[in-house]
């Protein structure tokens, strides 16, 4: 069981810890929500920043894009609706019971904790048995350079469809229980009309912000399509994709208006969306299932699998079944995301300057 | 016949890790100054020259020393991407930020470093911040 650990990665590893134990501790005693939010996002960015540590590329990412992405963003347009600081309802008393049970449940996991394998050791289960079959088996069954991506989208498709569900059934959840939002609802009116002026744009005071912001919102929706392509060869793929275009989509409703940005990215675009990213996906393995393969079998995508045609490094059918779902995951998660902003954002009667 | 000049192309792939070594160091120190300014500095405005100074400058040494390093790769024009991001997002929020804290009505303070005066003022300003809010 030779672990091969060098110090500086120990260091780093000792050092990311720590400041996520510092940080916590802020966020327990802060009692301004917006400095709450910031160091929320921040926690997420040191959790990313250990996850590379630990060579984790793919959960780094996701923890970047989805943690101190777009949760501190919901989380801003949420705070619209409340108070900035939460103050304590009672007196803080000392009580003895929770500590106890917190104190006990830390000890038995800290002692459960012992028996772990340990991190990078090759008798791990994780490493020994199915793990070591996906590495051993994607070149061949699969073809493409990111194992993360092929297990995630190929070997596991069913879980992927699940958690896709899951994400659209969340936004369905959100929406049951705040609405779509007040103007969310009267946007199909917006659409076509004059505007008249808004005070936000008559005085050019965030002239600068405006103008960079223009110019890097594109970049950053671009970016997103970059993600999801290029996720069977790099770090990333649908989920990060589709959370990255939902912060592009809200970075420009924070700062030109939730008006400007329902006009651009209209509110039924993003309920629409939401449930046909999911058909999308369902459909990618529906096909698979004429052409007579099993249900998300993608050597089925374009019929049945030919004999000794294999390809020399890509397995067309199956990287065209993995763009598939994951254009399926790309659209449901950010039009979840972004009708989930639409209906917080759309509860502010207005988004005023001061309440930046 | 050999190139036996200062400038020669193996003396400066030896200098290239070297000087790249000390670019991202030298980064690293202003990044540790800036974050000694945000705790130390008296007020919000020279809080955030501090915090700004660690991402322009501290950033962009240990940038580009790692662009050094890394050679011609795609490493380096990844990390010439990030750079130049960094050089369009750090600056505006650092502005959006400083002008935010002005229309709100924070006043900097202007005048001579006073020791204990200036902070008890500044706390008090902060204080007539939170009330008008």
């Amino acid at each position: 069981m030779e672990a091969h650990f060098s110090p500086s990665v120990l260091i780093a590893n000792i050092v990311l810890m720590a400041m996520l134990g510092v940080i916590t501790i802020a966020i327990i005693r802060l009692r301004s929500l917006f400095a709450i939010v910031m160091l929320g996002g921040v926690y997420s960015l040191v959790s990313a920043a250990w996850f590379q540590a630990m060579d984790a590329v793919d959960v780094s990412f996701t923890e970047a894009a989805v943690g101190a992405g777009i949760s501190t963003t919901l989380f801003l347009a949420a705070m619209l609706l409340t108070v900035r600081t939460a103050k304590p309802s009672k007196p803080i008393k000392k009580r003895w019971a929770p500590l106890a049970v917190v104190l006990a449940t830390g000890a038995a996991l800290v002692y459960a904790s012992v028996d772990l394998p340990v991190f990078g050791s090759a008798e791990a289960p994780a490493n020994a048995h199915v793990g070591k079959a996906y590495i051993e088996a994607t070149p061949s069954d699969v073809g493409t350079p990111n194992i993360v991506t092929a297990v995630l989208a190929s070997y596991r498709g069913f879980d992927t469809f699940g958690e896709t569900v899951v994400v659209f059934a969340a936004g369905v959840a959100v929406i049951l229980l705040i609405g779509f939002g007040e103007r969310a609802r009267a946007a199909s009116d917006w659409r076509g009309k004059d505007e008249e002026q808004d005070e936000n744009f008559s005085d050019d005071s965030h002239l600068i912000l405006r103008v960079v912001s223009k110019f890097l919102i594109p970049l950053i929706a671009i970016f997103a399509f970059y993600v999801h392509f290029h996720g069977e060869y790099s770090p990333g793929g649908g989920f990060q994709a589709g959370v990255i275009f939902a912060v592009a989509v809200m970075l420009y409703a924070l700062i030109f208006g939730l008006k400007a940005a329902m006009t651009a990215f209209p509110p039924v675009w993003a309920r629409a969306g939401a449930a046909i990213g999911v058909a999308i996906y369902g459909m990618t393995g529906i096909i698979c299932m004429i052409n007579g393969g099993d249900f998300l079998d993608y050597d089925y995508i374009f019929g049945p699998p030919v004999e000794g045609a294999h390809h020399g490094h890509h397995n067309w059918p199956q990287i065209t079944g993995i763009i598939g779902v994951e254009v399926g995951v790309v659209v449901a998660v950010a039009c979840v995301m972004i009708t989930a902003f639409y209906a917080f954002a759309g509860r502010v009667p207005e988004i005023r300057d001061e309440d930046w | 016949m050999a190139d036996t000049s200062l400038f020669s192309p193996e003396n400066l792939e030896a200098a290239r890790v070297f000087v790249g070594s000390a670019l991202a160091l030298t980064g690293a120190v202003f990044s540790a100054a800036g974050s000694i300014g945000v705790l130390r500095f008296p007020d919000f405005y020279t809080r955030m020259h501090s915090a700004s100074v660690t991402d322009t400058l501290g950033a962009t040494l240990v940038l580009f020393g790692l662009m050094l390093i890394g050679g011609w790769s795609l490493v380096s024009f990844k990390l010439l991407c990030i750079w130049i991001f960094f050089m369009f997002t750090s600056p505006t929020a650092s502005n959006a930020a400083a002008n935010g804290a002005m229309k709100a009505g924070l006043e900097p303070f202007l005048g001579k470093w006073t020791g204990q005066k200036i902070k008890i003022e500044g706390q008090e300003a902060l204080r007539a911040q939170e009330d008008r809010e």
